[in-house]
């Protein structure tokens, strides 16, 4: 999977996050927010929590993604955390971290 | 405090002598007093096999034993059953993957010697009622019976 | 990658011996519990008979006074919990107590809140000794009212056992705003797709039912365990049996406040994990005793102990279908209460996947509760939460299937989860074999065969198990004479040793007996991460392969230097030929990997060469299961008269321990539907706590169990890889559900469906 380097034109990278049901207080019941692009997901969870205020406290712990959360960028999950490069126009999805036995 | 005894039986056709506690069950006494670690202890209350010993000819769990009772004994544990390499049975439960973790096998092999010497042609029945105080949390025991039923087939020159 | 060439394969698909099997026949192989170590102090955890209780006060003093007796500690022994989350746990276990919630169950400072519960430990010079000092130290305890029941204990008035609990703490995509009061639940999830009220608006047929299932335990039959010891410079050795040796090393690392590299654990044999051994028990007691003796400490756990000692949820669930006379399923909803035991972190996400898992349906909503009671803190079991969730789906949908009079196979083939189409918590599928899984059942003899005789039925039942990846690391040398080291990581359950060998044979062209495969301890290896979520063979094997394909690149080039040419020149076959240019007189130059090999001294010296993968490209797991069963009416007692397990193992690497995985998994499945149960007292007591009475089944209670492997290949993995282990637990409690509702015309919503509940809804039946 390529990874891009941030567009020239910014703008025209937009990157769109699904918002868990039980999270869509933050997003003011929106199920999925918009926000430019950026080229780490702590730029675009910091871009997310400017619309969503305090949505960041939800999704990070200690400096990095929270244990419980799983995050999916174009439905494949993540290995780098929040300097995970976040490729332009990506979908992200955040999906409670399953454990196994 | 309980008093320390001498014990003298034939373990796997050694002779020895080995100090215990007069509490200990011969299950403890093998594994903490000789160091044979090979009879595994999973419950010590006779329920699941692990721990199946052959004692003076039968079949026993020696959970269930005390030390003090086996004086002159000749006792048989999974370390004395490969004589010149691996037993039939120890064989076929390799070849037919019938083991996953490994903690239940001593006692399965155990078990399975002794039946396959009073039962050397044993129906798939006859094998399952023989083994069920023998527990496995691993295999769901298909593979289990099947090494049981290879190894017979093999010893019976089949 | 290779992943989907159906190329023929040399070493993957065979049954080779594995290669500690010879030590495991034998009695050699060392588990956690063979430890021994010359002048080695035993250990006892003294625990609360109280299910929730104040700890006024422990006084020690005669327990010190016996001979023998070298150390006791309480909480107050314990290092401080470390800020932030805690370990891990099915549902995270984390939140803003996380670090203390995992210490305090490791031992209560200050309330019990189950039996079992440590509140204090003491080792001794013997094992007896030790037993005999737990009696002699006092506990006072302010007994307190116990919840014992999920839905009393999220109901107004409930005993409250934690003042600072607040809904959502458990879980950060858990729901707000929460009151400000204290509760016993932990977190509210929510799955949502589609409109629910439109799907059940468009449907001609709705059904609604509740279910329970009871708590269980994963039965693994080593007790759990743990032996520490201190250096005098501050080391720390543990020698335990743990599905995660290097996150244990992490936990105890941050509890001790050490460097990772002044913490060494040591892998033992493990006598069965399924879960319950991906989290630490006792070995923190262990290290703190040893550290207060300044000797070795190997603590011991009975088998009574062992049930109270991380379990799996009991459940509510209540799940409502609705769907068109078609057959077609408009919508699905499910309420879903997991008991997560005295602290939060139940495995409720994998029964909230695993609901409605293998469907396509357009309206899904789905709410879960993880919610504290007193009862011994949850740990994971094999599909964790799964087995639950897919207990009540999938009944439901058989009775769907009954009421629309649909084939029940049918009815799911026309509603399968297929590749693209949309996942119930949200994204889409990949390449999945669900519905080749179902094809195969629906065509299989047992499928099709009329099932003869009086009190008999049969059912049916899918099941779903996502897998997993991550950092796994492992290296291998190759020796002078062509065979190969392979040091390993992952811990070897079942087996992984072997099908990881077979993936390294496969690439380097050999035969899997020229690798000893090694498992090792966390000095020796980079870190890898716990061996569970079905993810061993998948990630080692990555490794594998990555160390398979490093080992070719620089043989090749050792070739190159043999034949003084261009390494461009040189070609590695999958045959493990290496083949080169043509000499003078125009002949095929080719060496063996071993002619190499002999050769690596004067070419270079050594090869060595390491892998750090972290590989999420999982491919999931779908199964299904048929059984027949015929009910004893006069003693409720279910017999199975045939099963057949169906999954989809990616590519089966060892055949022989894919199907041992499969018939394991749906024996233990088996025995949470018919035969095991934690029967408490109203005092919050286990009072079957013992192989006689948690019964699980026996050789005599299955009959051999058919398997059929099919193989979609995982396109994320170089042999097409899915995880095998954990799926097959999740289908038998439908399955047996259905079979003896048409055995015996009762819907049973519980399980298990012991011979007692069969004979009492038997004879008031006949009233």
């Amino acid at each position: 999977m390529a990874r891009h380097s941030p567009s020239f034109y910014p703008e025209d990278d937009v990157v769109t996050i699904h918002i868990p049901a039980t999270l869509r207080t933050y997003s003011g019941g929106r199920e999925t927010v918009s926000v430019a692009g950026g080229s780490s997901l702590r730029q675009v969870f910091q871009r997310l929590d400017a619309e969503c205020p305090g949505i960041i406290d939800r999704l990070t712990l200690d400096g990095d993604i929270h244990p419980a959360i799983a995050v999916f960028v174009n439905e494949e999950q993540i290995s780098l955390g929040l300097i995970e490069p976040v490729p332009e126009d990506a979908t992200i999805r955040l999906l409670p971290n399953v454990g196994g036995g | 405090m309980s008093d320390r005894i001498i014990i003298q039986a034939t373990i796997n056709g050694e002779e020895m002598e080995f100090l215990a506690d007069e509490r200990d069950s011969l299950l403890e006494a093998l594994r903490e007093r000789i160091g044979l670690t090979g009879t595994k202890e999973c419950c010590n209350n006779g329920n699941c096999g692990a721990c199946a010993v052959i004692l003076d000819g039968r079949l026993v769990n020696s959970c269930c034993v005390m030390a003090a009772e086996v004086e002159g004994s000749q006792i048989t544990t999974v370390e004395g059953l490969a004589q010149d390499g691996l037993t039939p049975l120890q064989q076929s439960f390799l070849e037919e993957a019938a083991l996953q973790c490994g903690i239940c096998t001593p006692g399965f092999l155990v078990s399975s010697t002794a039946l396959l010497e009073k039962n050397p042609n044993p129906t798939e029945h006859e094998i399952r009622f023989w083994l069920s105080g023998n527990l496995c949390r691993c295999t769901g025991y298909d593979k289990i019976v099947r090494a049981v039923q290879s190894a017979s087939q093999k010893m019976r020159g089949q | 990658m290779v992943a989907t060439k159906e190329k023929q394969f040399r070493v993957i698909g065979t049954r080779p011996i594995r290669h500690d099997g010879a030590d495991k026949v034998t009695g050699r192989a060392q588990y956690g519990t063979d430890f021994r170590m010359t002048g080695m102090l035993f250990g006892r955890v003294k625990r609360s008979p109280h299910a929730h209780a104040i700890i006024k006060r422990i006084d020690a003093s005669r327990a010190l006074a016996l001979h023998g007796v070298k150390a006791v500690i309480t909480a107050a022994d314990l290092p401080p919990p470390t800020v932030g989350g805690g370990g891990p746990g099915p549902g995270g276990g984390g939140g803003p107590q996380g670090a203390r919630f995992q210490m305090e169950n490791f031992m209560a400072s200050k309330k019990a809140l189950y039996i079992g519960h440590p509140v204090a430990a003491v080792c001794a010079t013997d094992a007896h000794v030790a037993e005999d000092a737990l009696a002699l130290i006092d506990v006072e305890y302010e007994v307190l009212t116990p919840v014992l029941d999920v839905r009393e204990a999220m109901a107004e008035g409930a005993p409250i056992l934690h003042e600072d609990l607040r809904t959502r703490d458990a879980s950060p995509l858990a729901s707000e705003p929460p009151a400000d009061k204290p509760t016993n639940v932990a977190s509210h999830t929510q799955y949502k797709l589609g409109d629910i009220e439109k799907g059940f608006a468009e449907a001609e047929v709705i059904l609604e039912r509740e279910f329970t299932t009871s708590m269980f335990h994963q039965g693994y039959l080593e007790p759990t365990n743990g032996a520490a010891e201190w250096s005098k410079d501050g080391h720390l050795t543990l020698w335990n049996s743990s599905q995660g040796p290097h996150n244990f090393r992490t936990q105890l690392a941050q509890m001790f406040r050490i460097p990772l590299s002044k913490v060494t654990v040591v892998p033992m044999e493990i006598g069965g994990g399924f879960g319950g051994k991906l989290f630490m028990h006792v070995e923190p007691l262990a290290a703190v005793l040893a550290q207060k003796t300044g000797k070795a400490v190997k603590m011991i756990v009975t088998r009574e102990e062992v049930f109270e000692s991380g379990p799996t949820s009991g459940t509510y669930v209540r799940v409502k279908y609705g769907a068109k006379k078609d057959g077609t399923i408009t919508a699905g909803q499910a309420y879903m209460a997991y008991e997560a035991g005295a602290f939060p972190g139940s495995p409720l996400s994998g029964g909230m996947n695993g609901v409605f898992g293998s469907y396509k349906i357009p309206n899904i909503l789905i709410d879960g509760y993880d919610v504290v009671v007193n009862k011994p803190k949850s740990a994971a079991y094999r599909a964790p939460g799964t087995p639950a969730g897919t207990f009540a789906g999938e009944s439901l949908l058989n009775e769907m299937a009954q009421r629309l009079d649909i084939d029940p196979m049918e009815l799911r083939i026309k509603n399968a989860a297929k590749d693209g189409d949309d996942r119930p918590w949200g994204g889409k599928w990949g390449v999945i074999g669900n519905l080749q899984v179902m094809e195969a059942m629906k065509n299989h003899p047992h499928y099709t065969s009329e099932l003869q005789g009086e009190n008999r039925g049969r059912g049916v039942s899918m099941g779903y198990w996502s897998n997993a990846g991550g950092e796994t690391s492992a290296s291998a040398s190759v020796n002078g004479d062509g065979t190969v080291q392979l040091v390993l990581g992952a811990v070897d359950v079942a087996g992984t040793r072997a099908s990881t060998a077979m993936q390294l044979a496969e690439t380097i062209g050999i035969a899997a007996e020229d690798i000893w495969p090694k498992v090792v301890d966390t000095d020796s290896v980079g870190f890898t991460l716990l061996t569970g979520g079905s993810r061993t063979t998948f990630a080692s094997g990555w490794a594998a392969y990555e160390l398979g394909m490093e080992i070719r690149k620089r043989m090749v080039e050792r070739a190159a230097r043999i034949w003084e040419c261009d390494a461009a020149a040189v070609t590695y076959g999958d045959d493990g030929i290496i083949r080169g240019p043509n000499d003078s007189e125009g002949k095929e130059r080719k060496l063996s990997f071993k002619e190499i090999a002999a050769q690596l001294g004067r070419t270079g010296g050594s090869i060595e060469v390491g892998a750090n993968v972290n590989k999420q490209t999982v491919g999931p797991s779908f199964g299904g299961h048929i059984v027949d069963v015929e009910v004893d009416k006069d003693t409720g007692k279910v017999q199975i008269l045939r099963y057949t397990a169906f999954q989809d193992a990616g590519r089966a690497i060892h055949p022989g321990y894919v199907e041992s995985q499969i018939q394991g998994g749906a024996v233990q499945g088996i025995g949470m539907a018919l035969t095991e149960d934690y029967y408490w007292g109203a005092d919050g007591r286990m009072q079957n706590a013992s192989f006689l009475d948690y019964r699980m089944p026996t050789a005599l209670d299955v009959p051999m169990i058919d398997t059929v492997i099919i193989e979609v290949p995982n396109p994320g993995h170089p042999y097409g890889v899915r995880g095998v282990a954990e799926v097959c637990i999740v289908p038998p409690l439908a399955a047996l559900q259905t079979a003896v509702a048409e055995a015996t015309g009762i819907h049973f919503t519980q399980v298990p469906m012991s011979p007692r509940v069969i004979l009492e809804a038997l004879l008031k039946d006949g009233d």
